[in-house]
């Protein structure tokens, strides 16, 4: 059977959506593969909003906003950019992060609308049908899936990604300026961090484990895999459910 | 949410053949039918006309419909139409949800109509899953305080003041000095007219004497407080302290001259600037025949980059006075660029010229040099170094930002640029705004400029600030951010992130909306990290339900 592709877009109002209206009165024509979702602005794309999209099968999902510079809400796009970072590298690792992609469509530019449509269908179509759709034969993947989707609605990444203007370019706490790079490279650490601690999380919420069979299941070394138990126990995710011998067993807290 | 049953009605336009000779709207409407809480589904030929509209009204009596989806158009367009015919016909209009399947669909699928008729099913899918989480939502007024406040009591802030004054409004002018008329009451003459300074200050009076200004001289601002069309303003003079109520703020607190310490052996009697030279017109007490001006003088350097705008035209104008008083004075002007654009500035610049005033260009890598009675500067026609006798020195300095101006900026949550000026909201469309509603820019706090441009700006700040006086409410959008106080930590992220300042923190040291200030964004929302604030509209679930039933008929 012929490959449909089905993409999700997120339009601001202001300028992707009213671009997208442009194309239509100006009948520029473009694969249906588009389905819309306006938000007010780009910035309000919440990276969990992708990542539920993704999970349920959609083959692609673009952001669309104002061009930097131009947004309505004069800086909203920027934080879209960061969000979207953020969520490209998480995603990545398992593969999807081809499948998302961040654009700018002024309202004045319906042309480029249809072009950017029928470009992404295109890269999509070359990538195949997302594997989501069949989820019974991924379970790995939407594991790994709902292991970031716990990520990007903890506290610690969103409070890092939000803070990352101030943190760069006014400076944190101390008034220290942290320059770009040594920022994504703290992202990055704990974006690693957080990822590792949300499967050892959600392997918890199945039953009592110990290190050792932990760090088979995620094929990490005991010693990181209790790092990150130490840490999760701090925040009370985590708790001891009983020792076996010399063995500790852990479990996650449902909160 | 309410608990009332959800019972929704879907509304799928035809607009002539623009939608059905591509959709096939009968079997759309069909398939609505078959939608969770749909009780009601109908297609007409045109949705917005008269009869459509009845339609719409008819449906929701008979069928007590309590959401409300049109597929048609564009929100963009027609989306104020339909949510007022919800509202007369007892539906709140935030109940009302608008699919696109002509200007997103049926026009740019023209070739596809199957595959056109598919998406739009998905879209009214979309929408009928997002309009079962759809909330009403009320639009509220908020009192608008008629008074302005206009800080800075020169020219920009004399203008303002009177203007806004003329119109009814009572304002409150607030000066640091002791009195009115800022840098014009150092000033001899003004450029291009050469009319004496003195009658441009006429204005002081009428200012002073106006029933609808009250005039604040050796006063500082000490707190402000509030938003759009609700300020607490705190002033302070000397010891005591003064509360009062504004509706909008202009700042017009204007910008000093540099002091050139330590360039051009600067000294303030031989070496002047050209401030202190229009203090030596006025008295007429100007003993030199050979006076040598340098423009540029500590602006346009990486320390300050910008160009001061009017320095050109102030020497131009006095190398004129001096040569009028004293026809046998030698004046020459070393400058980097000329800078008279216009029709009157470039005559001004000629006629200069014409009067004998010698002009030569000097390169910032080979700046002149002062000495005992000469200036050495090289000449970069003939390549070689030159001596101009010189009595007297004047060097043209750049405005610059008050040093304070920092705590006005922090007080009023505006920006300011690099080199401290205040910054406005958008430099081509929103000159004399910020994007923080009710507050304005006008003078040479925002950028250097010669009185005509602060006049005009003045008037402009003046009659935009209006737009918000003239109001005696303000309507407050319905879809708005709202913080859930359980979830929140106080950890301000919002509040450092909203574009207009709409988040301020409560008593307890919480996030709290001021409704009236919020455009709806949603920034905050997507980004603070307990998730305690909800954008109203669209919120999580309504976003989330159409994701979800997306990929639903695959």
């Amino acid at each position: 059977m012929e490959f449909k592709p089905k993409i999700l877009g997120f339009l601001c109002n202001w300028c992707s959506y009213a671009g997208a209206d442009l194309a239509g009165v100006s009948r520029i024509q473009y694969p249906p593969s588009l389905r819309v979702i306006r938000v007010m602005c780009s910035g309000r794309v919440e990276p969990i909003f992708v990542i539920r999209a993704l999970e349920n099968g959609l083959d692609g999902v673009i952001v669309m906003g104002c061009h930097l510079g131009d947004c309505h809400y004069i800086d909203g796009n920027y934080e879209a950019v960061n969000k979207f970072k953020m969520l490209q590298k998480l995603l990545n690792p398992i593969g999807l992060g081809d499948r998302i992609r961040l654009e700018w469509v002024s309202a004045s530019e319906g042309v480029r609308f249809g072009q950017v449509i029928t470009e992404f269908t295109e890269h999509i179509k070359s990538l195949g049908p997302s594997p989501l759709r069949e989820k019974e034969a991924n379970q790995q993947l939407l594991e790994e899936l709902e292991a970031i989707a716990r990520v990007v609605e903890d506290f610690r990444l969103r409070a890092l990604v939000a803070r990352k203007r101030k943190i760069t370019e006014e400076g944190n706490v101390y008034e220290k300026i942290i320059p770009e790079e040594n920022y994504e490279e703290l992202l990055e650490d704990a974006m690693n961090a957080e990822v590792i601690r949300s499967k050892i999380y959600l392997n918890l919420q199945i039953g009592p484990l110990s290190v050792k069979e932990l760090s088979k299941r995620l094929n990490l070394d005991s010693a990181s895999v209790l790092k990150h138990i130490v840490t999760l126990r701090q925040q009370g995710k985590v708790a001891l459910d009983r020792i076996e011998g010399l063995t500790p067993y852990y479990i996650a807290i449902k909160v | 949410m309410s608990n009332k049953e959800v019972r929704i009605g879907v509304f799928v336009c035809h607009c002539g053949t623009n939608i059905g000779g591509v959709i096939d709207c009968p079997a759309l409407t069909e398939y609505a039918r078959t939608l969770p809480h749909v009780v009601f589904a109908q297609d007409n030929l045109y949705t917005c006309s008269e009869a459509g509209l009845a339609q719409i009204k008819k449906g929701i009596e008979e069928y007590n419909l309590n959401r409300v989806i049109v597929a048609s158009c564009s929100p963009r367009t027609h989306e104020p139409l339909f949510r007022a015919t919800c509202q007369e016909a007892g539906v709140n209009p935030y109940y009302f949800h608008f699919v696109n399947i002509r200007d997103q669909c049926s026009w740019v699928h023209m070739n596809e109509p199957e595959k056109a008729t598919e998406k739009a099913k998905d879209l009214i899918r979309m929408g009928v899953a997002r309009a079962f989480y759809l909330q009403a939502l009320e639009k509220n007024q908020v009192d608008i305080d008629p008074r302005a406040l206009v800080i800075g009591g020169g020219i920009a802030g004399m203008t303002v003041a009177l203007n806004l004054a003329n119109r009814g409004f009572p304002v409150k002018l607030i000066e640091r000095k002791d009195r009115l008329g800022g840098l014009l009451n150092d000033l001899n003459k003004v450029f291009p007219t050469l009319d004496d300074a003195t009658k441009l200050l006429e204005i002081k009076d009428q200012v002073l004497e106006h029933k609808n200004i009250t005039v604040f001289t050796s006063t500082m601002i000490k707190d402000v407080e509030g938003y759009v069309g609700n300020y607490n303003i705190t002033i302070t003079k000397g010891d005591e302290e003064e509360q009062f109520k504004v509706g909008a703020i202009i700042i017009a607190t204007g910008a000093e001259v540099l002091e050139p310490e330590g360039l051009f052996g600067y000294d303030g009697k031989k070496v002047i600037t050209q401030l202190q030279l229009e203090k030596i017109l006025k008295e007429k007490t100007l003993d030199a025949k050979n006076v040598v001006m340098i423009q540029c003088t500590g602006a346009r350097t990486d320390e300050r980059p910008y160009c001061s705008g009017i320095c050109c035209m102030v020497a131009l104008k006095n190398a004129q006075l001096i040569k009028e008083l004293n026809p046998d004075a030698q004046i020459t002007i070393l400058y980097r660029d000329i800078l008279t654009p216009g029709t009157e500035y470039e005559k001004f610049y000629r006629d200069t010229r014409a009067k004998g005033i010698l002009f030569l260009k000097y390169s910032p890598d080979r700046p002149p040099y002062v000495e005992e009675d000469h200036v050495r500067v090289l000449n970069q026609f003939i390549q070689k170094e030159v001596q101009i006798p010189a009595d007297l020195v004047v060097l043209s300095t750049p405005l610059v930002a008050y040093e304070d101006s920092k705590n006005l900026a922090q007080l009023l949550k505006v920006p300011r640029e690099a080199n401290g000026f205040f910054l406005e909201a958008h430099v081509k469309l929103r000159p004399v705004d910020f994007a923080t509603d009710g507050v304005f820019i006008c003078g040479c706090a925002h950028w250097p400029k010669d009185i005509n441009d602060t006049i005009s700006q003045a008037l402009g700040a003046a009659s935009r600030a209006s737009t918000i006086l003239a109001h005696r409410t303000l309507e407050v959008e319905g879809a708005v951010a709202r913080v859930n106080e359980e979830l929140c930590v106080g950890c301000g992220i919002c509040m450092k992130l909203c574009p207009y300042d709409a988040i301020a923190r409560t008593e307890d040291g919480l996030a709290h909306v001021r409704e009236v200030v919020c455009k709806g964004c949603g920034l905050c929302g997507a980004s603070c990290p307990e998730q305690a604030i909800t954008i109203l509209h669209f919120t999580n679930d309504q976003i989330l339900a159409q994701i979800k039933v997306l990929m639903e008929g695959e």
